[in-house]
Formats: structure tokens, sequence, C-alpha cells
């Protein structure tokens, strides 16, 4: 028998962008609801260590970067001074104003929020060690696990405090004078971008023949660009074969195409993240993990164990702030028994460095490789009246289309600063079914970025205003 | 070992398929994963894998055949000892990740940072899963609605994708979607049918002159009803005649005590009170299929239609908790709700939360005829005209009156036998009046 909504207690593990939201939406919809997790205050990884604090760093190195690009305008400002310790405060004041928000939040719902370490004793209970060292046991009718992710660590990295990963590099102990990052992917980059602005000399390490494995090369171009200018080398189709450390620092053996050794003050590995399955007790329940240490989840991101959800880092790719969030909704309102099911036609991903990086739906070479006739049209920023008057004509916008259907938009992708912000018109086009032409005929205040939206779809039924091919 | 491999679920509302190609022929050896079968459904074709490595040792079908879910198509002799079925609650979850790549693949979590440029490639894992209880599904890539327009859809129980836009290019609209649900339930013997469309007419007064009326409401929705429940349910109908010799005595007996409550002690009223304990008995008539959750849903209650002729034609007002009421409480009640249908004072409440309904063709002619099941019941007992009958008893010819009685049932809940059983015991019941005290 369905128990009456209001009475159903539910139950959330974890604190991020998965988590709190999911707790939110369900006394949202009258449920009774407890928070899990060991920091004071909801969060994650999110907001203690991951995307609010790298943006809050990127912010300050975008301004380092103009800074230096200010003197072709004529106006020359001197070498900025950097004082580490307050850039650092300022980082702390970001995270503490939005999780301390996020904790009035929880209050203002009524939900009972635990500090401390969930465990499923069995299938129905959890055991929560607090973060004060006592004990509680709490029962459920739902639980939702949100645990996340943690970084991947090379098994043959020394412990020192020379070997980063995102979360100690977002400490920022120090800014070394020359700094490996072992692995090209967005975290890596943003982090390597915010090192390079400081001073370090950045030195990339990748295995794959690109930047960005699996991001459109026509979008990575753009910014590979950008950074072959601003890190000291990009080794690509290169492996680290050996890490050691030495009195100057940490010598490091290349493998692959670029062969020798090298010696960096400071190592950032950035080579993916996995999820956060292990912790939580899941050998005592019928909760099922795949083989990459996913959860398995339904449309509904329920797992095998009826009463269990599984949400965001820890229950599938992308890893993704956003999609944890909507799937967090979901699972919500499913709890709830509404029919709501994880159903986005389109998930953004943006790489936050400068020139930012930006794109949803399939990208070309997917389409390509799924069967599908697609047409791309390019609209290049150069032809852009705005980003010429930012001095930024390097980027890019880009549209997949099905020319069997009307040219409706499959993938939309952007290269150049504001990308990031420009993607949400692509990502909603896509949800709401948009053809070319209605990207075309909706008017786009000008002078602004978002007409190479408009444009690139004009292109695309041949008669671009301030392009020609 | 020989094992089976069987159409798996390939996805909701996937019931069958047609075999456009068989990949594979006996003695094959297979891995997992592996194509076996290029199938086609209405939406797509998909190629079907093979759950194991194994050795093919038959091949049941073969290019065109129409196959449903479950049915056997190949049969194996595994290699090793793999898993046969999918990760289930009994499996042991997987011991977390080893927390650190092999070295040979560093870029490999790195690519997996990215996010996949679409949804397709995070999708849900379902099939592998032992699903609790049926969820509903994401709707495909491309269907041009808005993501309210699906949520609403869902909501409602409407696959978006079967919903025609009308908006430029084929966009579907929140009124798109309230359209094609109105449509459906307006015209539901045509979906449940198969879509078969109804052909046009002839051109009648070709052959004479004709006179074309507006159909009375309640002949419309008796059609509509009607056509839906021939074209959903699976209808058997057996037939059997009650020896009431002994229960008409008792009737006549106890008549006045109805009427002096207002009502009339008929033959069906006695039938309607057999049928009720024995609905008790058969929870299985008191029913009702839900396909779309794979459910059958068994009522804790037992309301009878009665179904009643009136000028405006048929009304089926409902005896609610029947199995608790007297037969002079029920005869009071069947007068008072005929009544009220003929002088068209009928409310909603009176005909609604059937469980089983009764027809009685008696008091006009007739023996058999098959009853059309009031959907979504699952059963309908018809009653046809008492007459005295010569009938062999204990190697004697005797006289006896006896009752037609007509049973059809929904094939899909209830098999010939169960519904044997069930006019069976109606029967003993009336035949026996006791037996109802005794175990009804
Ligand atoms: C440097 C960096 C930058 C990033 N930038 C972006 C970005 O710009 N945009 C973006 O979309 N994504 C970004 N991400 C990814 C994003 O942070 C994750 O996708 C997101 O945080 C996942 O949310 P989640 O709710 O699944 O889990 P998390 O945010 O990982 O939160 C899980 C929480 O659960 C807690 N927990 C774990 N186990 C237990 C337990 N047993 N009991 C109680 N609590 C437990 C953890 O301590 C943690 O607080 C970034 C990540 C990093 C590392």
């Amino acid at each position: 028998m369905e128990t009456d909504v209001n009475s159903k207690h539910i139950v959330v593990i974890g604190g991020g962008p998965g988590g709190y939201p999911a707790a939110f939406h369900a006394a949202d919809l009258g449920m009774q609801v407890t928070l899990i997790d060991d920091a004071p205050n909801p969060g994650g990884v999110c907001l203690y260590r991951g995307c609010i604090p790298s943006k809050a760093l990127l912010h300050a190195a975008a301004f380092i970067n103009e800074a230096s690009e200010i003197a072709e305008w004529g106006i020359t400002v001197s070498k900025p001074q950097i004082d580490l310790d307050k850039l650092r405060a300022r980082k702390e004041a970001v995270i503490a104003k939005l999780t301390g928000g996020l904790g009035q939040l929880t209050k203002q719902r009524k939900i009972t929020y635990l500090q401390g370490r969930a465990r499923f004793a069995d299938p129905k209970t959890l055991t929560v060690t607090m973060s004060d060292g006592t004990t509680q046991t709490l029962t459920f009718d739902a639980a939702i696990i949100a645990t996340g992710s943690q970084p991947i660590h090379l098994p043959f990295a020394p412990d020192s405090p020379r070997v980063l990963d995102s979360t100690t590099a977002l400490d920022l102990a120090d800014i070394p004078a020359s700094m490996l990052l072992v692995g090209g992917g967005y975290i890596g980059l943003e982090l390597g971008q915010v090192y390079a602005s400081l001073g370090s000399r950045v030195t990339v390490v990748e295995m794959m023949p690109a930047l960005l494995p699996g991001a459109d090369a026509a979008l990575v171009r753009v910014l590979a660009a950008k950074l072959k200018k601003q890190f000291e080398a990009i080794h690509l189709k290169t492996r680290v074969a050996a890490l050691d450390e030495t009195p100057e620092g940490i010598a490091v053996r290349f493998e692959g195409k670029h062969e020798g050794s090298e010696t960096f003050d400071k190592i950032l590995v950035a080579v993916g993240r996995r999820p956060d399955a292990g912790n939580v007790g899941l050998e005592n329940t019928g909760v099922v993990v795949d083989e990459k240490g996913f959860i398995t989840v339904d449309a509904q991101r329920r797992t095998a164990e009826p009463a269990i959800y599984a949400i965001g880092d820890v229950a599938g790719q992308p890893m993704l702030a956003h999609k944890a969030t909507y799937e967090g909704k979901v699972a919500a309102e499913a709890i709830a028994g509404m029919k709501t099911v994880y159903d986005p036609k389109a998930i953004p991903g943006v790489v936050f460095t400068d020139p930012e990086i930006a794109w949803c739906g399939l990208t070309e070479a997917e389409a390509k490789a799924a069967g599908r006739d697609v047409k791309v049209t390019s609209f290049p920023w150069a032809a852009s009246g705005r980003a010429t008057t930012l001095g930024r004509s390097d980027g890019v916008t880009r549209l997949v289309l099905d020319p069997t259907d009307n040219h409706r938009v499959l993938g939309v992708g952007m290269a150049g600063p504001g990308a990031g912000e420009l993607i949400a018109e692509g990502t909603l086009a896509i949800e709401m079914g948009a053809v070319a032409d209605d990207l075309a005929w909706t008017i786009h205040p000008h002078p602004t970025l978002s007409e190479t939206v408009m444009e690139a779809a004009e292109s695309a039924m041949g008669h671009s205003i301030h392009y020609t091919r | 070992m020989s094992t089976e491999f069987k159409l798996p679920e390939l996805g909701e509302n996937i019931e069958t398929i047609q075999v456009t190609r068989v990949l594979v022929s006996p003695g094959d050896s297979v891995v997992a994963d592996q194509p076996l079968l290029e199938v086609e459904t209405d939406k797509a074709t998909i190629e079907v894998p093979a759950d194991n490595a194994g050795t093919v040792d038959s091949v049941l079908v073969s290019d065109g055949d129409e196959v449903s879910v479950g049915q056997v198509m190949l049969t194996f002799t595994d290699s090793a000892a793999a898993p046969t079925a999918a990760p289930t609650a009994e499996t042991e979850p997987e011991p977390a990740p080893d927390p650190v790549p092999p070295t040979s693949d560093i870029r490999h979590p790195t690519s997996s940072l990215l996010p996949p440029p679409s949804s397709p490639s995070p999708a849900p894992p379902t099939s592998d899963l032992r699903l609790p209880t049926s969820s509903p599904s994401p709707t495909p890539y491309n269907v041009p609605a808005a993501p309210s327009v699906r949520r609403f859809a869902r909501e409602i129980g409407i696959d978006v994708t079967v919903v025609t836009g009308s908006g430029p290019n084929g966009r579907i609209s929140i009124d798109d979607v309230k359209t094609h649900a109105k449509q459906r339930n307006e015209a539901p013997a045509l979906v449940a049918a198969g879509s078969i469309a109804t052909p046009p007419l002839p051109d009648f007064e070709k052959w004479g002159a004709v006179e074309r009326k507006k159909m009375a409401v309640i002949r419309r929705k008796t059609a509509e009803h009607m056509s839906l429940s021939w074209g959903q349910v699976p209808h058997v109908t057996i037939f059997d005649k009650a020896d009431i010799t002994e229960l008409d005595v008792l009737r006549k007996r106890y008549a006045d005590h109805a009427v002096e409550a207002g009502g009339k002690l008929t033959m069906a009223v006695m039938v309607c009170k057999v049928v009720a304990a024995a609905l008790k008995r058969f929870p299985q008539f008191n029913a009702s299929i839900d396909m779309g959750t794979r459910e059958i849903i068994y009522k804790q209650y037992v309301n009878l239609g009665v179904a009643v002729s009136t000028e405006r034609g048929l009304v089926v007002p409902v005896i609610h908790n029947a199995d608790q009421k007297n037969m002079v409480a029920i005869s009071v009640e069947i007068s008072a709700l005929a009544q009220k249908a003929r002088d068209g004072k009928i409310q909603l409440d009176d005909l609604e939360g059937g469980t089983f309904t009764v027809t009685n063709l008696g008091r006009i002619c007739g023996t058999y005829f098959t009853p059309i099941i009031n959907y979504p019941e699952v059963a309908i007992l018809g009653i046809g005209r008492a007459q005295p009958e010569a009938i062999v008893r204990d190697g004697q010819i005797e006289m006896r009156t006896m009752l037609p009685l007509s049973l059809s049932f929904d094939h899909r809940l209830i098999d010939g036998s169960d519904g044997a059983r069930f006019l069976g015991w109606i029967i003993d019941a009336i035949q026996e009046p006791l037996l109802l005290s005794l175990q009804g």
C-alpha cells in the first residue's frame, strides 16, 4: 500500500548538488526529510572543493589575463601583484557564503541535518556516525544515495606534498615555479590555467592525441591555441611512467610521443574521478554496482533495492553538478509517487577555461558514428561585432542539425569567452525540439555573442548576414 | 548444459517483434554481446545480443517470424560457467573499484571526466535491473516536444512519441497531447483492436431511402464501451442450466417479505445474492487487469452491476457491497435503482464502482446468449428464461424448472476450468439453497 506522501520519511546521504536539491524538493513536496553529510553545511564536492572554488579562482585568473592583453588597447597596467593569502581567503569566503546559505535553506525547510557519515546496516536501516563521535540509527521509507565521487590517484605517485589532486590544488598552498599537469581533462586544464595565470610554468601530459578527449575537435582547437601560449608545453600521446621525489622536486619519466625525464616543483594529478559507492555499506543491501563502480539505477534513479535511490556522480556519467541536481529532483518526485523520469535530451558540458568551451547534445563525430546524416554549420566569431569589441575573435559557434528533419537542432557547441553562459540557449533549443529556423527567426540582441547562434542557424539556411562561405 | 535463449524485454510496450535476420547458425560459437538476430519492432531495427558466450545448438526462428517476448529463439551450449541472468538483489554487490587505475589506463578516467555530449550515453542501464515496479521510461532523443509537454504526457499516461504535433515542423504542444488523449478516449475500439480503421460506409441510398438520426448519448457510450471491451478482452462464454425448482418454491413462499419491504423477490435477485457469495469465494472474478503495470487488481469489495434496459437504452446501476446485503435488501435496492434508471434520475454514484455484472434477458425470452463483459470488470453472468423441462433424475424423467445461465469471462485472467468451477458453484448454490448459508 502506498503511504501518504506527507508521512513518508526520506533520508538523503550526501549533501552535494545531487543530495541537497533532492532533500529540498522532497521537503517541498511535503515529505519528512533527513539530510546527512560530513561537512557542517550542505554543498558537497561542488561547493567545498569543486565547481565553486575553481570558478572563483578562474575569475581571478581571467582578470590577470585580461590585464596583460589590455596593453593592445593603449592601457598599460603594472604587473598584477598577487597576495596569495588574500586570494585564498576570498575563495574561502565565497564557499562559506554559499554553503552557509544552503544551511539556512535547510533549516527553513525543516530538514533534519545530520553532520556525520552514514552506512546501511541493512536495506531498511542506516547507522550514522556523527561528527561528534556519537552514533544514531535511522529507518526510512526511502533513501537516496548521493555520495558523489573522489579524485583518482596514481598508484605509483609518491605520498608527498608536492603531489596534488584537485582538492589540494584548490588549497593554493603556494605558487610553484613549475608544475606538471597529469591529464588534459577539464578539471586539470581549469586548474592548470589558474596556476599558469598566477605565474607557474605549467606543462600538460595527456595520453590521448588531443586535449579534452571526447569534446568536439573544432572547439578544442580554439582552446589549445591559447593554451599553447600560456603553458610551457603540452605533451600529447604521452604517458607518465614514473614519479620519484628528489630534493629538487618530482622527477618524472615520460613515455610515448614525448620520451624523457624532467623535474617539476609540483605535480597535479587530474586523471579522473571515481564514484564513491564503497563507503555506504552497500554490501548490506541489494543495491547493484556496475564494473566501473557506479550504482545501477533505473529511469527513476531507483536501485535494485526498491526503497533505495541513487543520484549524481555515484549513479553514472556525466559526473556534473547540474546532472546530479536534475536526478535529485527526479528521485524525490519518484518517491512521492509522481511519474517523473530522467529524460534530458541534452546535458551541457562547460570547460571554464579562457576561452571557455561548451557543448550539448550530439557532437558531429558522435552523430556520424551513430550513422546519422547531419549538417554542421559554423559561425566564426571573427565575423561577430561583439567579439571584435571584446578583442576576442578566436571563438566559434557550431550547430549540428538534422537535414532530414527540418534542420532540427541535435547539438550545439561553442568556444570563446562566455560560451558557458551562451550554451543554455542551445540546451533549451534541443529540449524544445527547435529547428534552425526557430533560432534564425528569434531576435537576438545586438551586439552580443548570442547573435552567433542566430547566424549559425541562418547559415544553415544559406543566408547568414555576416558570414559567407 | 544446454540453455534456452529467449527474446528479452526490448522496451516498454514491445511485446512482439519480427525477425528480420538471423545472424548465427547451429554450431557457431559466439561471445557475450555478439549480435544474434536482427529484429524489427514498430519503432526500430534492433540487434539482439548474446548475454553469454557459448555455442549455438539450434535456431528455432527464421527470417520473417513473429516472436513474442519470452519466446525461445535459440538454444545454446554455454561455455564456462558464465552467469545467465542479469544481476539481481541476491548478487553480491561488487566491491568498490580499486581506487587506483592501472597505469596503462591513465587516459581513460581523464576522458570519462568529460560529459558525454548527449544523453544517449548516460542512458540508465535499465535493462539489467530487476525492476521492482514498472517505471515510466525516457522519451527518445528527437521527439519535438518540450520538457513540459513530455512531462504532461507522462502524467496523463500518453506516449508522446505517437502524438501528432500541430506546430511548425511537427512540434508537439500540450494541446496536441490533450487532443490525442481525447481522440483516444473517443475511439477506444480503434486503438484497442490494433488500429484497423473503420472502413467507410457504403452509400446506402443506392438501394433505397434511409433516415439518419443522431445517436443518443447513452447509445453512443454503450457502442464505445462495448467496442472497447470487445477489442480489449478475449472473451470466453460458457453455458449451463440450474435447476431452480426448489428455489422457486422458496421464492414464492417468501415473496411477501420483499413486497412488504418495497421490493420484488425475483429469480434474478436470488441469483445476485448467490453471485455475490461466489465472488467472495472466487476473487479472480472480482478483479481487474492492469496491463500497463502487469498487475492484477483484486477488489476487496463486491459491487454488483445489474443491467437495466430503459427507454433511452441500457444502464447498469450498481448494488454496493452486495455480499453484505440479504435478498430482501437486494430486491429493494434493485427495484429502487431500476425505477430511478427508468425515470432518468440515476446518479453517477449509482453507476460507478461495479466489480461484476449480472444481466437478465429472462423476462423477455431466450435461453443462452454471449454477454459482453463490462470492462474493466473481468466477467459477466447472463440469465436466460426459466422453463419447465423434462429432466432425467436418478433414472426417472421429471419435470423441473431450469434456468439457463451464460457466463462470459476474460481469458487473460481466467481460464476455462476456473470459469466452469465458478459457474458450477453458482449452480450448486442455486440448487441447494442451504449451501449458501453453509459456504457462502
Ligand atoms: C575541481 C572540480 C571542479 C568541478 N567543476 C565543475 C563544474 O564547473 N561544473 C560541474 O557541473 N561540475 C563540476 N565538477 C563536478 C561536480 O563537483 C560533481 O559532479 C558534483 O559535485 C557531484 O555531485 P554529487 O551530489 O553527486 O556529489 P558530491 O558533490 O561529490 O557530494 C557528495 C557528498 O557526500 C558526502 N558523503 C560521501 N559519503 C558519505 C556518507 N557515507 N555519509 C555522509 N556523507 C557522505 C561527501 O563528503 C560529499 O559531501 C567539478 C569537480 C571538481 C573536483
